[in-house]
């Protein structure tokens, strides 16, 4: 089987020491986590992991059986890149000066589709929202000018298909 | 109904009471039914501790003389009752000494509840004395955790630990409760807990799958069963007993399995795995429908999964979800807590005998005899075996003692040998392969069942790991009976150094002390035999003895366990010497 992206979506309780246990079933497989998101979900006090890997879909699918059968966690779901869709945000911390010196940066922030988040004398900010390849070709753009701080966010992503946690909950509450 | 619930949370108010959070913590432990704890004092549990020495004529508590085993204790307790083991210790390395059992129980599934003290709330992570974040540490170890920092949680958490404890797949809980929490007061309820909205003790059996297993099983021609614990632990015994009487099919078992089924019953097999039997293991590799319940096809067990049972049709009769193609690939998975479901499947199997299939086994059997069984039983050589004392075990307890096992040569060959009619009688450190397990999980199964025999059969390796808790024994009269098969080296170790790494015994030969004065040091009675001819009168004097009796068998140094699956080779490739 060969090896690909997912995006795994756990839905659970908001509960301290819960990242730790879910980290830990990744940990052990030694599995790598490309990127992870912690963020409330569309449910009251239920919190929703976005967690990327590369792995083969085996993996992915054991690794959501594990993460599933913890206590805390309400469901779990893993989704190939083709059914969800997903973006991510990052940020770039550029030097002020050149956005007067070097005209290709204003072309570059045309093109990219990415909005300045705030100027000040020394430093402007820009902020972009994409796919990670949208990001990268606007970071290797502006890298030969001079980035002086970059970072990116995990992806976030929402399933094509349903993910029925209130019919979860529901049941649990008529039981 | 309402007026019922108003009047129900009425005199829940009423019966409220205002105590410290150690003080609760008793009481939430008294109202789940437990009368005997393991544990070891110390700085941060001091505050429960107090309030044990005032209900000590309601809760009894065993000072282990290490945490560990504590933790074995419990689990040993757990294992032959069936309830929950409660194991307590204070912060710190009282607290990083109960992670061996931990991983113990999580891997074997056994109920248990660990209690730890932790510093005051306001000195967590500042490196406070004897500040450890068990929390953190024992997370991969046990099916749920948690930190109390406040008096007003216990209630609530200590209900959830029991619950989750014993629900479902059955494990580990390890609850940690900071010190601020033990002596602050607060107004004391108790209800127990009956469900966690994000999880699901048991899937519902779902009956067009049992329908399908029973059609396949009805169709088979050569149908044969692999069990384990999850007989045990979803109490099935009975319905495990009707199927493989009512279709006649073959069943064999997993070391954690043994003792669901009567070791005489003429469809009982014999044991799978590395060190099984010859027959269960080959013809794993020529049944047709191979139904696996409870059991999770450990890699000790399929050996090599590129050539495991690929022939058969493979039914899964499982409690966790996460277990289903996790190791070998099924073609069904039946979903379900193993009574349930085997008591739905019973009314759909046809009558049937599978004689021709059945006798497959015996002529395996018969091979293993003669090559093997017959050797190890009955020796003809000067130096005893472990094989001959566990068989006159069998023959002074009527098969009717709990036998408790270490773990190595001597723990295969009482698996492979002993005999038992009853369920719930074999505890050994299955998943983990704990040395050091055996001494007190005797203590432990003891207590949990006085009415029986327990014998612990433990080699000279793993019986000094656990030694101290001779204490224990010693202190509480513990009517165990210890049988050390001495070899004077880590056996099952200088086994594989000799098979595989051209006998160079790194670090596995053992200068052992004199283990007799060791017990006489702890007031225990005690023999030791070096001779076949002692060997009958000893184990006769052993059993009938009404205290704590420890007997120590010199045995052949180098034996080695046959038959044997090498690591990494088919199960149909097992060696017969």
């Amino acid at each position: 089987m060969k090896n690909q992206w997912y995006t795994i979506s756990v839905y659970s309780e908001n509960n301290v020491g819960l990242l730790n246990r879910i980290s830990g079933i990744f940990l052990k497989r030694h599995i790598n986590i490309e990127s992870l998101n912690v963020s409330k979900s569309e449910i009251e006090n239920v919190s929703k992991f976005t967690i990327v890997i590369h792995s083969t879909e085996d993996w992915a699918r054991k690794i959501v059986n594990q993460i599933e059968k913890q206590v805390e966690v309400i469901k779990a779901y893993y989704h190939t890149d083709d059914e969800t869709i997903y973006q991510e945000s990052a940020l770039f911390k550029i030097a002020s000066h050149l956005l007067f010196d070097e005209r290709q940066i204003q072309n570059i922030i045309k093109e990219s589709n990415s909005q300045i988040v705030t100027v000040s004398r020394d430093f402007f900010v820009l902020a972009k929202t994409g796919r990670r390849h949208e990001i990268d070709e606007m970071h290797d753009a502006l890298e030969p000018y001079g980035i002086m701080q970059f970072v990116r966010s995990g992806r976030i992503a929402v399933s094509k298909a349903a993910m029925p946690i209130t019919n979860i909950l529901a049941e649990f509450q008529n039981q | 109904m309402e007026t019922l619930k108003a009047q129900k949370k009425e005199n829940k108010k009423t019966t409220s009471i205002r105590i410290t959070g150690a003080e609760a913590i008793i009481h939430c432990l008294l109202a789940e039914g437990v009368d005997l704890i393991y544990g070891y004092p110390g700085g941060a549990i001091m505050p429960v501790y107090d309030e044990l020495y005032k209900f000590q004529d309601k809760l009894t508590h065993i000072l282990t003389r290490h945490e560990q085993g504590a933790t074995h204790a419990a689990q040993g307790y757990a294992r032959v009752s069936g309830k929950v083991g409660v194991a307590m210790a204070t912060s710190g390395p009282g607290a990083t000494n109960l992670v061996t059992g931990l991983a113990d129980a999580q891997i074997d599934s056994t109920p248990m509840v660990c209690i730890t003290g932790q510093v005051f709330r306001h000195l967590l992570g500042s490196d406070a004395f004897q500040e450890t974040d068990i929390v953190g540490i024992s997370t991969p170890v046990t099916k749920w955790n948690y930190q109390v920092t406040r008096a007003e949680e216990i209630p609530e958490i200590m209900a959830k630990a029991f619950y989750l404890a014993k629900s479902g797949r059955p494990g580990p809980v390890l609850v940690d409760i900071t010190k601020n929490a033990q002596v602050e007061e607060f107004d004391f309820v108790y209800e127990k807990c009956t469900g966690v909205r994000s999880y699901k003790p048991a899937p519902e059996p779902d009956l067009k799958t049992i329908e399908a297993a029973a059609e396949l099983i009805n169709n088979a021609k050569k149908p044969y069963i692999v069990f384990g614990q999850g007989i045990i632990l979803g109490e099935a015994e009975e319905e495990l007993k009707a199927l493989v009487e009512k279709a006649g099919i073959p069943a064999a078992w997993t070391i954690l399995g043994l003792s669901a089924l009567d070791t005489s019953h003429p469809m009982n097999v014999g044991m799978v795995g590395m060190h099984g039997n010859y027959g269960p293991n080959v013809l794993t590799n020529e049944c047709d429908v191979l139904l696996a319940i409870g059991m999770r096809f450990d890699d000790r067990v399929t050996g090599n999964l590129d050539t495991y049972a690929k022939q058969a049709k493979i039914i899964h009769f499982e409690i966790d979800p996460a277990e289903i193609n996790k190791n070998v690939k099924v073609d069904l998975a039946v979903l379900g807590n193993a009574k349930q479901t085997l008591d739905l499947l019973l009314p759909l199997v046809n009558k049937n005998e599978h004689k021709e299939w059945r006798a497959e086994f015996d002529k395996k059997h018969q091979i293993e005899f003669d090559t093997v069984i017959e050797k190890d039983i009955h020796p003809t050589k000067e130096k005893l075996t472990m094989g001959e004392v566990v068989e006159q075990i069998n023959i002074a307890s009527k098969h009717e003692a709990v036998i408790v096992t270490d773990v190595g040569q001597h723990q295969m060959i009482a698996c492979r040998y002993a005999k038992f009619k009853q369920t719930k009688s074999n505890i050994t450190s299955g998943g983990l392969g704990t040395m050091g397990f055996a001494l007190p999980a005797a203590i432990g199964a003891k207590m949990g069942a006085m009415d029986r025999e327990v014998v612990a059969i433990i080699g000279d390796g793993g019986y000094q790991m656990t030694i101290q808790e001779l204490g224990v024994i010693f202190q509480h009269n513990v009517p165990v009976k210890i049988v050390v098969l001495n070899n004077d080296h880590l056996g099952m170790v200088r086994q594989w150094q000799e098979l595989f790494f051209e006998s160079r015994y790194a670090s596995t030969v053992m200068t052992n002390p004199d283990f007799v004065k060791i017990a006489e040091g702890y007031h225990i009675q005690s023999r030791r035999v070096t001779e076949r001819s002692e060997l009958k009168s000893a184990i006769e004097e052993m059993m009938a003895s009404k205290n704590p009796y420890f007997l120590e068998v010199k045995v052949e140094k180098e034996d080695n366990v046959f038959p044997m699956i090498p690591a990494g080779a088919s199960v149909s490739d097992i060696r017969l010497k």
